[in-house]
C-alpha cells in the first residue's frame, strides 16, 4: 500500500453519493465550491437531495438546521476555515444548542490546501468546535478511514464536524478497517513511547514508529481520528503502560488533539506529553510538506522527541 | 385557517399583551417593546392562520412559524400556553431556573417552538430550509417567520433573502416587525433599511404595506397570501409600533428590554385593559 496517495475527500466524495443513493433523507447543502470539495457526482445523480446555497455560509448552516427539524440529514461541504471559523456560531446556535442532525464536512483541513496560502489553510477549527457542546470532532487518517467514518457519521445521530484534506496524503488502511466514532486505532502496541496522531499526520507517525524500532524503541501508534468524545480510556491505557506520550497533528497545538490528551493526562497524572503540530503562526504558500516541516511536523522530529529527554 | 372574527382577535391580542406582560414583571426580566409590537401579527398566525395542532406540536404536516427575533418570545410563549401547547402554569416560570420558558425560545424545552432562536439574523435561514423540505417532500405545509427591522442589519438575513427566491419557496412568507426602534436607536440613525417594501420587491417577493398593529390589515394580508398563485416568497412590511398599547413605552428605546415595577404594571394592565 505504501506510496499510494489520495487526498481524503475523495473518500468523502465518494461515500457521501453512496450514503445518498441508500437513504433519501441524507442531503448535501454545498457553498458553490462543491466541486472543490467532491461533491460533484451527488449533485448530479441526486439533484432532489442537493442543494447550493451560494457563497453564503451562515445562510448554508441555517438551511441545514431546517432541513435536520424535519428528518432531513444535511451534510453542509466547504472549507474547513468557512466551515468552522465563518459559520461557527450559526453552528453553534442553531445546530447544536438545539441538537440537529447536521454533520459539517470539510476539504482542506490544516495546511493541506498548501498552495492557496494562510487564508485558506485551517489550524484553528477543531478547537473551535471542540468547545461548542453537543458536537463531535472527526479527522480521518486517509481515504478508506474518511469512507468509513463518513458513513458513520451519517448513522450515528448529532451534530458533527469532519476535517478532509485538500492534498493526497498516503493510504494506510484498507476497505475492511472497521471504525468506530470516539474509538481511536491502535495501529501498534509498544512499550517505550506513545505517538498520539490523527488525520494527514499518522502516516508520519507510523514512519516515526519503523525508524524507532530500528533503533531499539518500541512505539505505540493510535490514530485518534476522533478528538471529541476523546478516547479517553486509550489515553489513560498509555499513560498507565508507558508515561511518555507525544501527540502529531496538522492543527495548531493549542486546543486540538494534543490540548485533549494533555488534559486527560494531567488529571491522571504520571504521563508527559510532547506535542508536535502547527506552532502558533499563520501558514503561507508553500509545498505541503514544507509547511509541515517548518513547524516541525516531520518523522524526524517525531523521532528526536521520541529518543529526547523525557 | 380558522374562521374567528377580527373582532375576536383583537381580544385574543389584548390577552396576549397582558399575558406577557404579567410574565415580563414577574420575571422582572424580557423585552416588552418588540413583543407588543409584534402582538398583532403573532395572535393572527396563531389563532387563525396558521394550520397547526396544539395537541400534536411536532405534527409533520404543520405550519411553522419561526420567531427569529426571539427576545420577542413572551408574545409568542404567551399564545401557546393559552392555546394548549403547555400548563398554562408555565406561563409564571419565564427566566426561572428549570423553566421551559427560557429567555430566549429553545425547541428542545418547550412545545411549539419550531427552532431555537435568540441570536439575531438566523432564524429566516431556518425558515427556508423548512420551506426548501416542504417543497421537496411535496407537502403543502407553510413557513412563517417573524423577523425585527433591526435584524435586518444583519448579512445573513439577506443570504436567506435570497435563497428564497432562487428556490422560488411561495410557502414561505416573511413578516418584518417594522418599529424603527433597535438597541442603540432608531434603525434611521443606526442603519437605515430605507423602502424595505421596494427592496423585498426587488428581491423577488410578493409584498404587502401593512399597518402591522391594525388587525384588519393583518388578516387581510394574510388572506391575500393564502390565496396567491404567484409562486414568490412572500413578504408583510409591517409597519409597527414599539411597546404598541402601553402610552409610556410606545416609540420609547428605553422598553426594549426592561421590565415594569409595580406600578407601571398596574398602569400597564389598566391601559392594555381599556386603551388609553
Amino acid at each position: 500500500m505504501e506510496g499510494k496517495k489520495i487526498p481524503t475527500r475523495d473518500g468523502f466524495g465518494k461515500a457521501i453519493v453512496e450514503l445518498g443513493r441508500e437513504n433519501k433523507n441524507i442531503y448535501v447543502v454545498d457553498i458553490d465550491i462543491g466541486k472543490s470539495c467532491k461533491t460533484g457526482e451527488f449533485a448530479k445523480e441526486l439533484p432532489g437531495q442537493h442543494v447550493n446555497v451560494g457563497i453564503a455560509e451562515q445562510n448554508g448552516a441555517g438551511v441545514a438546521a431546517g432541513l435536520a427539524t424535519t428528518g432531513k440529514i444535511p451534510f453542509v461541504v466547504t472549507y474547513a476555515v468557512f466551515g468552522s471559523l465563518r459559520m461557527s456560531e450559526q453552528v453553534r446556535q442553531e445546530i447544536c444548542y438545539p441538537n440537529l442532525n447536521v454533520k459539517i464536512a470539510c476539504s482542506h483541513g490544516g495546511v493541506t490546501p498548501a498552495n492557496d496560502g494562510a487564508s485558506h489553510q485551517c489550524i484553528e477549527d477543531m478547537g473551535v468546535y471542540r468547545t461548542i457542546p453537543n458536537m463531535t470532532v472527526i479527522m480521518p487518517a486517509d481515504y478508506y478511514a474518511t469512507k468509513a467514518l463518513v458513513k458513520e457519521a451519517a448513522k450515528t445521530y448529532g451534530p458533527m464536524y469532519l476535517r478532509f484534506t485538500r492534498d493526497a496524503i498516503p493510504v494506510i488502511y484498507d476497505e475492511n478497517q472497521k471504525f468506530e466514532i470516539g474509538k481511536a486505532i491502535q495501529l501498534s502496541q509498544g512499550r517505550d513511547v506513545a505517538i498520539i496522531a490523527n488525520g494527514d499526520t499518522v502516516h508520519l507517525a507510523l514512519k516515526a514508529r519503523d525508524v524507532l524500532e530500528g533503533r531499539g524503541i518500541s512505539a505505540r501508534v493510535l490514530d485518534m481520528h476522533t478528538i471529541k468524545p476523546l478516547d479517553v480510556e486509550a489515553v489513560l491505557g498509555c499513560v498507565r503502560d508507558i508515561g511518555r506520550i507525544i501527540t502529531v497533528e496538522d492543527h495548531n497545538i493549542f486546543n486540538g488533539l494534543g490540548s485533549a490528551v494533555c488534559e486527560v493526562a494531567a488529571e491522571a497524572g504520571n504521563a508527559r506529553v510532547k506535542r508536535v503540530g502547527i506552532q502558533d503562526q499563520f501558514g503561507m504558500s508553500a509545498p505541503y510538506e514544507r509547511l509541515l516541516e517548518i513547524n516541525g511536523i516531520t518523522v524526524e522530529n517525531i523521532v528526536a522527541l521520541a529518543q529526547g529527554e523525557w | 385557517m380558522k374562521n374567528i372574527s377580527v373582532e375576536e382577535l383583537k381580544e385574543r391580542a389584548r390577552e396576549l399583551r397582558k399575558t406577557a406582560l404579567t410574565m415580563i414583571y414577574e420575571a422582572q426580566s424580557g423585552h416588552p417593546g418588540g413583543a407588543f409590537s409584534a402582538a398583532e401579527m403573532v395572535t393572527a398566525l396563531y389563532y387563525r392562520e396558521m394550520n397547526i395542532d396544539p395537541k400534536n406540536p411536532k405534527w409533520p404536516d404543520r405550519d411553522r412559524f419561526i420567531l427569529s427575533k426571539g427576545h420577542a418570545c413572551p408574545i409568542q410563549y404567551a399564545a401557546l400556553g393559552r392555546l394548549g401547547y403547555f400548563p398554562e402554569e408555565a406561563l409564571h416560570t419565564l427566566r426561572k431556573e428549570g423553566s421551559i420558558l427560557q429567555g430566549h425560545p429553545d425547541m428542545k424545552k418547550c412545545p411549539g417552538i419550531d427552532i431555537s432562536t435568540g441570536s439575531l439574523g438566523q432564524g429566516l435561514s431556518c425558515g427556508v430550509g423548512m420551506a426548501l423540505a416542504a417543497k421537496r417532500d411535496g407537502k403543502d405545509y407553510r413557513v412563517f417567520v417573524l423577523v425585527g427591522d433591526g435584524e435586518l442589519d444583519e448579512g445573513q438575513i439577506w443570504e436567506a433573502v435570497m435563497a428564497a427566491n432562487a428556490w422560488k419557496l411561495d410557502n414561505l412568507t416573511i413578516v418584518i416587525d417594522n418599529n424603527n426602534l433597535q438597541l442603540d436607536g432608531t434603525c434611521d440613525q443606526v442603519i437605515p433599511h430605507l423602502d424595505l417594501t421596494k427592496k423585498m420587491e426587488a428581491f423577488g417577493y410578493e409584498t404587502y404595506e401593512i399597518d402591522g398593529n391594525d388587525m384588519e390589515q393583518v388578516v387581510s394580508a394574510l388572506d391575500k397570501i393564502r390565496e396567491s398563485s404567484t409562486g414568490k416568497p412572500k413578504c408583510i412590511n409591517a409597519r409597527t409600533v414599539k411597546g404598541k398599547g402601553v402610552s409610556y413605552m410606545e416609540n420609547q428605546l428605553g422598553w426594549h428590554g426592561m421590565a415594569p415595577n409595580k406600578e407601571q404594571y398596574e398602569i400597564a394592565m389598566n391601559e392594555l385593559e381599556r386603551g388609553f
